[in-house]
């Protein structure tokens, strides 16, 4: 292998790494300033300028605090829980096209960790062993109101996975890859899937919320039923991951609606432009981060505006209505490319 | 290329999860009370065993989760190859979820997938 | 490189094969099995099979393990709730091991050691290769399979909701 490429890829690691962190940080601050404007209040604004160093004073916080490990838990996999759950949120951002490539020292650089040729059933993949941090931990706890708080996300996060895989097909169907990279670039100009995939593109933004657990689909970690759910017997750094792992996973999951359905890093007309490699790329950089910003509001904006569900409801969600209808839709754009192409 | 890549992405979130855990150790004080390691539930006593019972629908959601997930994985390379392969892979395809979705049909009217 | 790479892999998966069996701990059984399927999976990207390795996840650690964590949280099965074994059992379990060791060994002295060659410019893994072959070659067992799938299916339901 060449060094170069290694040095390259470490950096963009690192890079990415810390993107991921800060975008997850500030999610909480935008979190709690969406909800003040949603609800008429002023939000956090004493830690900095309009509370800008609220998440560092909140990270700060998780790390002083004291670590209550209970008697009655499994030690070793009460630790691992939140670990595995945080690991596999970052691990996922591995194979988004975060821009289009770079030129720097006479090479190209591609701003994607790893162009895999399965990359969606790579995302799929992680997404499916995230839910063992929830259920380790829940476990480990050895609490009723945990085991049952993590009982309920991974039963809801599975049955949420079908309808996504299901909506995920329809869109395979026209893109024939499973490489992100490749689908993106099927958009370039103004053919976004979501044109051509509207009730598919519904189809997982729902399945979405209820794989990140993000209300209206927080049934595991319901406070005013569950106390906290699977984390309720988590304090200090292990509570942070979780929270902190939530977050990311809602940040690739924003990156990755706006890969599959809204063109990922390309715009319109910007490609008329003819603007120098470098240039074009960053501004694709800007573009992706625009589109991901807008969904992190827009999960932000439906917690606040809708209730929670029941769970009988949740899982009627599920299996009685996306369900089938993810099989119609994929029925539909099957035989639509078969007869008409 | 791509998979070194990936193990280091790896280990850089192992890295950040453990770092986490093991400096909030050694920044946190501690201290000792024969109350703090008990099972929380706002403050009342525990009662019995947390391993409590759970509704069976949970398994069985799993269960018919796991069939429709090998279904699934069938579908993926039909999904990337129609257009190669084209009518004879659709009617292969609508003859499988044709039989596939009598079985969920079955589920449906026998209230497999209704929680109660 | 990748033969080093192969002797971690198998190593990792024998131990945690073995942790499986010996653990007294239903959990950490489960939880080394997964990682026994992970190694095994690791296996597939060394044969360039990448699709496999995914789908290996996927099915297996991500769909049939849930069931079984679902089993030992639904059961509660640890060391106090154990279920007492006669000694017919006992000794019933040694024969059919036995049995079972008598044919490992007998199908290991049929088996030739040689060398095996990576097929590393070959795409069988790949998804296009498979999906071609799946609906074309072998359009007949796909079909069958579904089939497989719906009794399961109704197998599934109708014990859950056997009393209705």
């Amino acid at each position: 292998m060449d060094l170069s490429i290694l040095i390259e890829k470490s950096v963009l690691v690192v890079i990415l790494f810390s993107v991921s962190l800060a975008v997850a940080a500030y999610s909480t601050y935008a979190e709690r300033k969406i909800a003040a404007f949603l609800q008429d209040r002023y939000g956090p604004d004493r830690a900095g300028p309009w509370g800008l160093l609220q998440p560092l004073a909140d990270g700060g916080k998780m790390f002083f605090k004291e670590e209550i490990i209970p008697n009655a838990s499994d030690k070793f996999l009460f630790i691992l829980g939140p670990c595995i759950f945080m690991t596999t949120a970052l691990m996922t951002s591995a194979a988004i096209p975060w821009g289009k490539s770079l030129h720097l020292f006479g090479r190209d650089i591609s701003l994607q960790v790893a162009n895999l040729n399965i990359g969606i059933l790579y995302i799929f993949a992680i997404v499916s062993i995230g839910v063992y941090g929830i259920m380790i931990g829940g476990w480990a706890s050895n609490n009723k109101f945990a085991l049952l708080g993590a009982i309920r996300a991974s039963s809801q996060m599975i049955s949420y996975e079908l309808a996504m895989g299901m909506a995920i097909i329809a869109l395979l169907l026209t893109s024939n890859s499973l490489s992100i990279r490749d689908i993106v670039d099927q958009q370039a100009g103004f053919h976004w899937n979501v044109f051509y995939q509207p009730l598919g593109f519904i189809i997982f933004l729902v399945c979405a919320f209820a794989e990140c657990n993000r209300t209206p689909f927080d049934l595991p970690e319901t406070e005013t039923e569950l106390v906290g759910g699977y984390h309720t017997e988590y304090s200090s750094m292990k509570l942070g991951l979780y929270l902190f792992a939530e977050y990311t996973n809602m940040f690739i999951s924003s990156a990755v609606i706006s890969c599959l359905y809204f063109g990922g890093y390309h715009f319109p007309f910007i490609d008329s432009l003819n603007l120098p490699q470098n240039v074009a790329a960053i501004i694709s950089v800007f573009v992706l981060f625009a589109k991901v910003c807008f969904f992190i509001f827009f999960f932000m904006w439906i917690r606040w505006t809708l209730p929670r569900f029941r769970y009988d409801q949740l899982m009627r969600l599920g299996w009685q209505m996306l369900l089938p209808l993810a099989i119609v839709n994929v029925l539909i754009t099957g035989a639509w490319l078969t007869y008409f192409k | 290329m791509g998979s070194s890549a990936l193990v280091l992405l790896t280990i850089c979130g192992i890295a950040f999860a453990a770092g986490g855990i093991l400096l909030s150790k050694a920044l946190a004080k501690t201290s000792t009370n024969s109350q703090k390691g008990e099972t929380y539930e706002c403050g009342i006593p525990t009662t019995g065993t947390s391993f409590i019972q759970f509704n069976v629908g949970y398994y069985l959601f799993a269960l018919i989760f796991l069939i429709f997930d090998v279904e699934l994985v069938f579908m993926y390379p039909w999904a990337v190859v129609v257009k190669e392969v084209g009518m004879p892979a659709f009617v292969e395809i609508l003859v499988f979820m044709f039989i596939l979705f009598m079985g969920f049909l079955y589920a449906w009217k026998k209230g497999a997938l209704r929680w109660d | 490189m990748i033969q080093y790479l192969f002797f971690a892999l198998s190593a990792l998966t024998i131990i945690s094969a073995l942790y499986v069996v010996f653990s007294r701990n239903p959990m950490h059984s489960v939880l080394s099995l997964i990682v026994c399927f992970f190694t095994v999976a690791g296996h597939y990207i060394l044969l360039n099979a990448q699709f496999l390795a995914i789908v290996h996840i996927i099915v297996y650690a991500g769909a049939i393990m849930v069931l079984f964590l679902f089993t030992v949280m639904l059961l509660n099965l640890n060391r106090e709730t154990e279920p007492h074994k006669t000694n017919w059992v006992k000794i019933a379990a040694v024969i059919a091991a036995g049995m079972l060791f008598l044919t490992l060994i007998a199908s290991l002295k049929m088996a030739g050691l040689g060398t095996y060659s990576l097929p590393h410019k070959s795409n069988i893994g790949f998804i296009q290769d498979i999906g071609v072959k799946l609906f074309t070659d072998f359009m007949l067992p796909f079909e069958i399979s579904t089939i497989l799938f719906m009794s399961a299916m109704i197998g599934a339901v109708l014990l859950a909701k056997k009393e209705k």
